[in-house]
């Protein structure tokens, strides 16, 4: 067991388990944001990607250990309002079918509009192509991402 | 006001209401304001019936008998009862997933509740219509008996009734609040429901109501039940269908902190841990001895090439499925007989949330309350009750969304697993499997092979058609009892099998292995590897005849209007015929899939190096009758034509020494967004009864590709799926095609 203090939304908090916990299901099982979700455990489909420091991560890889002082956001604390450009254009262009993935991919796509405000079709898809759609939603992602970044 | 009207019904029902909302696992489709308003139910909202309440400020909710699991069924259905109600829409939310059959049940199904074969709008059309069409009808001899006039002089308007002749009106939250509900509504006839015409809310795209829950980590899956003092369960199933542990070395998770109980079980031992982490761990850690089956000496690869050899054994005749005219005198007479095998693989359904149960048994080990995401209430219910030797009255079941259904979340496989931990911590356990045992534990499509001959007399006439398919039954694994009812001709491997052709002599045929493989459903049933088959081969037909294919199927359908439109339209759209860039080409299939009429177009290229296939657009025309909510529907296609490419070019479950070889998502590949074409959509709807929209295009994309590759290469592609070394090996062969 270590305790390890580290940031999640803005808030402070201090987490005891075993050092190599995966953040996954500290920031699911132990805080209880349940947004952020468990596809592979392997890093393969994106479904538990959150921010680390302001990038995007596989929380499934990171482990507590590795947390001490670290900001990590969840989809949970994107926007105040679910109200972020990325989850308005989702919802405009009522993207997701399960949904389990889509945290994941707002997430992912998040972190590139941050890098890159206005990419271009090909830089979405490499940069989405870690993230994995099983009902298929990846057109309207796609068309989702290029509408955030019109409206803003 | 009044007092709430107090139907007979009305204590169950709200009984119903506050066991899902006591627990505060309630959850309701639409956004939040909708939790709040179905909540509120409970104390303002006036049952009419059972499958309605309505608030005094208007506010309206509905039951919802289908699993939400990206289908767009909870809204679509929604949308059918509002019609019917003349209900406001903006102002409808959904009620809890219901979990009584004997109400909610669907029609398609002897009344289970189970969300399959995308039969949710077309299996509850009537009894939805007439539910609402009952509940509007008492509303307003309601309120003619409060104006004292003739129930034949109002009419409604969006959650209004109205007396124009008196300039009269009252709300549907306003009549609610006053109307004596009977014990049972007043019948009204199928012949009055409303035309399609009158319709104010089918056929506009409407947003679905899940979607806002589903931007933010709200919408709660099954994976995201919390349920106070429980504990973390996970299995290792053995690796082989059907073994038993035989000895569980407990020493081997002795390192492991916080492991409550090793739990072994007929075919898996579970492992009950105060955190997941641990439970996890501990699974990797576990050592287990299995016990010996006979699939132990299965092995998927030698096993097809005996289905192929069986397929061509034509002195067997198999069991006849469909069988019209005379084929023998068809094929005797033939100027020229065309014939090919085909085989699919076994598939594995990789919906993106690991199945996951949550259950709590009760002291007494005769009732339990179950939460997760399921396509069939009625299974788990059933299955827990079978277990714990109880009544399903003593079996509480919460329904959550799904992270995927595509058929693995019809079967109750995960409810002993969970039940067993439960029970022998007697706490609540949260069941988590790992993706790695998801993977290992498949639930397959059957793997399959075929035989199909077409008879064609002088003038060029399809005249005799035979098809011949050898796979395992899915329902003598899934549902023993309804291979016997279905005489030996299981539902869901033939599903699909029929073809749409008017060709007057067929034998279709089924040629039944027992192996012992699990299997299930798997988005787009039976049509998936039939079609395929079929699709492929009657490219194959209209090349030997010199015919364009999509010239052979229009000559094939001439008496089908409908099919005859899809198939145009889809032409059109994709320019068939037109030149393409050079190292592309085009592919057609036509079917009606789950009785939508559906033809698609793909254009692909290949890498001959690698034998890789790229799709770069692809064009589905499709008439499913009333389209309930258009956009839905394009939603659905689009996600088809993606699942379809994934199915044909890399999907693939191989089986050694009776265990899957593949481990978890980077060796059974599914489409990414690089693998996505261009894809383009037409819905054609008509005076018909909705047809389903969850898996139609799916089956086609398979054929499509292959019948694009022979026009690229001229090599015929019968082996799904098309993956690179199959396409390489076929491209070096030199032999007929």
């Amino acid at each position: 067991m270590m305790t390890v203090d580290f940031k999640i939304n803005g808030k402070s908090v201090s987490i005891s388990a075993e050092p190599d916990t995966p953040l996954l299901w500290v920031i699911r099982e132990h805080l209880k944001l349940t947004g952020t979700k468990y596809g592979c455990g392997a890093g393969m489909c994106g479904a538990c990607t959150v921010h680390i420091n302001g990038r995007s991560a596989r929380s499934c890889r990171a482990q507590l250990q590795d947390m001490a002082g670290k900001s990590v956001t969840t989809i949970e604390g994107l926007s105040a309002a679910s109200d972020h450009p990325l989850q308005k254009a989702w919802i405009a262009e009522q993207t997701p079918q399960c949904g389990y993935c889509q945290s994941g991919q707002i997430m992912q796509a998040a972190d590139l509009l941050q890098k890159n405000p206005h990419p271009t079709r090909d830089e979405i898809v490499r940069h989405m192509d870690g993230n994995i759609c099983r009902c298929g939603t990846y057109p309207r992602i796609v068309r989702a991402i290029e509408r955030a970044v019109k409206e803003g | 006001m009044n007092a709430p009207a107090k139907s007979p019904l009305a204590p169950s029902r709200r009984g119903f209401l506050a066991g899902a909302a006591s627990l505060g696992f309630a959850f309701t489709l639409g956004d939040l304001g909708g939790v709040a308003t179905a909540q509120a139910a409970e104390t303002s909202g006036h049952a009419i019936g059972y499958w309605v309440t309505i608030n005094a400020d208007g506010g309206i909710q509905i039951a919802m008998p289908a699993a939400e699991m990206g289908q767009g069924s909870s809204t679509g259905l929604a949308m059918v009862f509002a019609e019917e109600l003349d209900a406001d829409w903006p102002k409808v939310s959904t009620l809890d997933i219901a979990t009584r059959a004997d109400i909610y049940g669907n029609p398609a199904f002897g009344g289970a509740l189970i969300t399959v074969g995308s039969k949710s709008i077309q299996g509850y059309w009537d009894k939805v219509r007439l539910q609402a069409a009952s509940v509007r009808r008492l509303l307003m001899q309601a309120a003619a008996a409060q104006w004292s006039v003739p129930l034949a002089e109002l009419t409604t308007e969006p959650s209004v009734v109205v007396h124009a002749a008196s300039v009269r009106r009252l709300t549907y939250g306003e009549i609610a609040a006053f109307a004596v509900v009977p014990a049972e509504l007043p019948a009204v006839q199928k012949s009055e429901l409303k035309p399609m015409s009158a319709y104010r809310i089918i056929g506009k795209p409407v947003a679905r109501r899940d979607i806002p829950l589903k931007v933010d980590g709200s919408a709660k899956f099954g994976m995201d039940v919390q349920v106070p003092g429980m504990a973390y369960g996970t299995i290792l199933r053995s690796p082989v269908e059907g073994a038993s542990p035989k000895k569980v070395d407990e020493a081997s998770v002795a390192a492991v902190p916080g492991i409550i109980k090793i739990v072994p079980m007929k075919d898996a031992v579970g492992i009950v841990a105060e955190t997941i982490e641990a439970a996890f761990a501990a699974r990797s850690a576990l050592q287990v001895e299995w016990g010996a089956v006979d699939f132990h000496g299965y092995a998927s690869e030698p096993a097809l090439v005996q289905f192929v050899e069986r397929a061509k054994k034509t002195s067997e005749a198999g069991l006849p499925y469909v069988k019209t005219g005379d084929s023998d005198t068809a094929f005797t007479k033939a100027a020229k007989i065309v014939t090919a095998e085909y085989t699919t693989d076994y598939l594995y359904h990789a919906q993106m949330e690991p199945i996951n149960i949550t259950a709590s048994v009760n002291a007494e080990g005769d009732g339990a309350e179950i939460w997760m995401g399921t396509q069939s209430q009625s299974a788990i219910i059933g299955a827990a009750a079978a277990i714990l030797k109880t009544k399903p009255e003593k079996i509480t079941l919460h329904p959550h969304f799904l992270g995927g259904g595509f058929g693995r979340r019809s079967a109750p496989d995960m409810v002993p697993y969970a039940l067993g931990m439960s029970k022998a911590v007697q706490r609540p356990v949260k069941v988590i499997w790992t993706r790695e045992q998801d993977v290992k534990a498949a639930k397959m499509r059957p793997m399959t092979a075929h035989r199909l001959e077409a008879a064609v007399d002088e003038q060029g006439n399809v005249t005799g058609w035979r098809h011949r398919i050898v796979a395992e039954s899915v329902v003598a694994y899934s549902a023993p009892e309804r291979l016997a009812q279905a005489k030996g001709l299981d539902p869901l491997t033939l599903e699909g099998a029929k073809i749409d052709y008017e060709i007057a002599n067929q034998t279709i045929s089924y040629l039944r292995e027992i192996r012992g493989a699990p299997l299930s459903a798997w988005r787009g049933i039976g049509a998936g590897h039939n079609k395929f088959a079929i699709e492929g081969f009657a490219d194959e037909v209209a090349t030997a005849l010199t015919v364009d294919p999509v010239a052979f199927r229009l000559q094939l359908c001439k008496s089908n209007p409908r099919a005859t439109k899809v198939i145009k339209t889809v032409a059109e759209m994709a320019g068939w015929g037109d030149a393409r860039p050079a190292e592309r080409a085009v592919g057609f299939a036509f079917g009606k899939v789950v009785d939508t009429w559906t033809a698609a177009v793909i254009e692909i290229s290949l890498d001959r190096e690698t034998g890789e296939i790229r799709a770069h657009r692809a064009w589905v025309a499709l008439d499913p009758g009333i389209a309930v909510n258009p956009d839905s529907i394009v939603a659905q296609t689009e996600g088809n034509v993606v699942f379809g490419l994934s199915q044909v070019l890399k999907e693939r479950v191989t089986i050694s020494d009776g265990s899957v070889d593949q481990t978890n998502l980077f060796d059974y590949r599914v489409a990414r967004m690089s693998d996505t074409p261009e894809i383009h959509v037409t819905v054609i709807p008509t005076n018909n009864p909705p047809s389903g929209m969850g898996e139609a295009a799916l089956p086609l994309i398979g054929p499509a590709v292959a019948n694009a590759m022979y026009v690229l290469t001229k090599k015929r592609f019968r082996n799904m799926p098309l993956i690179p070394q199959r396409v390489k090996a076929t491209l070096k062969d030199n032999g007929s095609v």
